[in-house]
């Protein structure tokens, strides 16, 4: 079983969302959360002086995958949420070692 | 004085009196509120509330009598009772009940002192403020109340100033730069407005109000009042037109704040001269009330480093020293009676430089004085720990938002 959390942008959460769902991918937890990467951030002007906000709020999604599925479901991430443009963001891919379904008990592979 | 009570008259100055406690609450409150850091946003707003009801207290308690009783030596008034005990119903000023009179005059005190919390937002003790709001009031805006409209000796020299230019604006941007620079600048400096909608809903009461806080001030429901009304707002749209010009000059885009700021300085600028200056007058003095505070703002503020956190002197206090100065200038006979320059009248201007001198050295140099004595004795600002945290949980425990 594999995490994966991918950074992406706010405006493609609904793109991504209707992707991982067409790849059967039913459960996902999100988070609003600010981050920057190897881009500047933007420019801000106020009265004559120019800030540069680095941390842009990005959207970031963790999923929890059979081995099987993890190609698929990062390549639905990577179309769905890719403008080509800085600042589309990241996916990180980690082991899980144990999931547990609170409500029946069952463990591994059927409680993903 | 005595005279005819109007009805109309007496309608107008209350619909403005109640227009002028709109641009304090909700104007300004609205307007630092979102300029502020969310963790100041409630602080910032407060600074506001309490200023004013601070104001209201003292002005009926004996503020309106210092400063419009009968004058000591042209310095200041005395009064005659406390609250307004001498003042009956029905006591007329010109045209209108002198109750009237005083509670229009109370929102200017009230508007002037919330005004100054601009500059100070985010670490100023809310105590202090307290004490700072009511040794100011009497300390600064009465005598120069009295100075200017109450019998003094800038109102026997002949200064004209309509709704406030020496009163409310000067005084309000030198206070605001000598309390910057006591207490001193802030741990986290970046003017990162946190909700720029709040400014421009309180700019646009500040606006709305402005037309009552001008219009209001020819105390008559006339020609007089619908012209300061009606150049009012065309130098506010000069100046909020003339700083979008800058912006996409300078950054190449148009900023919602530098539009506002635009208008602002140009309705501080108008103030003084509204009631006697044409069109072309207010074209001119909001054109120059924007450029003058863009560069206060964006040269000026940085080269001394004074932390101004909200620019009231860069708003306030210039564009209120150039609208002064330019009611000496533009000021036509057919308007309010009285020439200025363009119209031969050189000694008008000399009045108006003697006014704005002396009001900008006594607001500038008492506050200093007063804001020194409260950083002796309580102390004017925050802890580290508090500014950094917030002032909103520390101080009043409360939070902006719960989102």
């Amino acid at each position: 079983m594999k995490k994966i959390v991918a950074i992406i942008r706010q405006e493609k959460l609904e793109d991504v969302k209707n992707a991982l769902v067409e790849v059967g991918c039913q459960g996902m937890n999100l988070a609003e959360v600010k981050g920057k990467g190897r881009q500047r951030g933007l420019k801000e002007y106020y009265r004559g002086h120019n800030y540069c906000i680095e941390f842009l709020p990005k959207t970031k999604l963790e999923i929890v995958v059979n081995d099987n599925q993890v190609e698929e479901v990062v390549d639905a991430i990577i179309k769905s949420g890719r403008t080509g443009e800085i600042g589309d963001g990241k996916i990180f891919i980690s082991n899980i070692e144990e999931v547990i379904r609170i409500r029946t008990g069952e463990r591994g592979e059927k409680a993903v | 004085m005595e005279g005819i009570l109007n009805a109309g008259d007496t309608s107008w100055v209350l619909i403005s009196t109640i227009l002028v406690l709109l641009m304090s609450i909700p104007g300004i409150a609205f307007f630092y509120g979102g300029l502020a850091k969310k963790k100041n946003v409630l602080n910032t707003m407060f600074l506001t509330l309490i200023a004013f009801s601070i104001v209201t207290i003292i002005w009926i308690a004996f503020g309106y009598e210092l400063g419009f009783g009968n004058s000591i030596s042209g310095f200041i008034g005395y009064p005659t009772s406390i609250m307004l005990h001498d003042v009956g119903i029905n006591s007329i000023t010109g045209t209108i009940p002198t109750y009237v009179y005083i509670a229009f005059q109370l929102t200017f005190a009230g508007l002037t002192a919330a005004l100054i919390s601009g500059a100070i937002v985010g670490r100023m003790k809310f105590s202090a403020w307290i004490v700072f709001v009511v040794l100011w009031t009497i300390g600064v805006y009465i005598p120069i109340t009295h100075w200017v409209w109450g019998g003094g000796w800038l109102m026997n020299m002949g200064v004209i100033d309509f709704a406030g230019g020496t009163v409310v604006e000067i005084c309000s941007g030198l206070s605001a730069l000598a309390l910057a620079f006591i207490i001193g600048r802030r741990k986290d400096r970046s003017l990162l407005p946190h909700n720029l909608g709040y400014t421009v809903l309180g700019a646009g009461f500040l606006w709305f109000g402005w037309l009552g806080f001008n219009g209001g001030s020819a105390l008559t429901a006339g020609g007089l009042a619908a012209s300061a009304l009606l150049v009012s707002n065309l130098g506010a749209a000069v100046g909020l037109l003339t700083w979008v010009c800058i912006d996409i000059w300078r950054e190449g885009k148009p900023t919602v704040l530098g539009a506002i700021s635009g208008a602002i300085s140009a309705l501080v600028a108008m103030t003084p001269a509204a009631g006697f200056v044409n069109a072309d007058g207010a074209v001119i003095i909001g054109f120059f009330a924007a450029i003058l505070s863009y560069i206060a703002i964006s040269y000026i503020k940085p080269k001394f480093d004074y932390d101004d956190a909200l620019d009231v002197f860069g708003i306030h206090g210039v564009s209120g020293i150039w609208g002064t100065i330019a009611t000496g200038i533009f000021a036509v006979v057919a308007v309010g009676g009285v020439s200025g320059l363009i119209e031969g009248n050189a000694n008008q201007l000399l009045i108006q430089l003697i006014a704005t001198v002396s009001t900008m050295a006594y607001a500038f140099v008492i506050t200093l004085i007063i804001g020194k004595f409260i950083d002796w004795t309580i102390g004017l600002r925050v802890s580290e720990k508090e500014e950094i945290e917030g002032l909103d949980t520390h101080i009043h425990e409360e939070s902006g938002y719960r989102l």
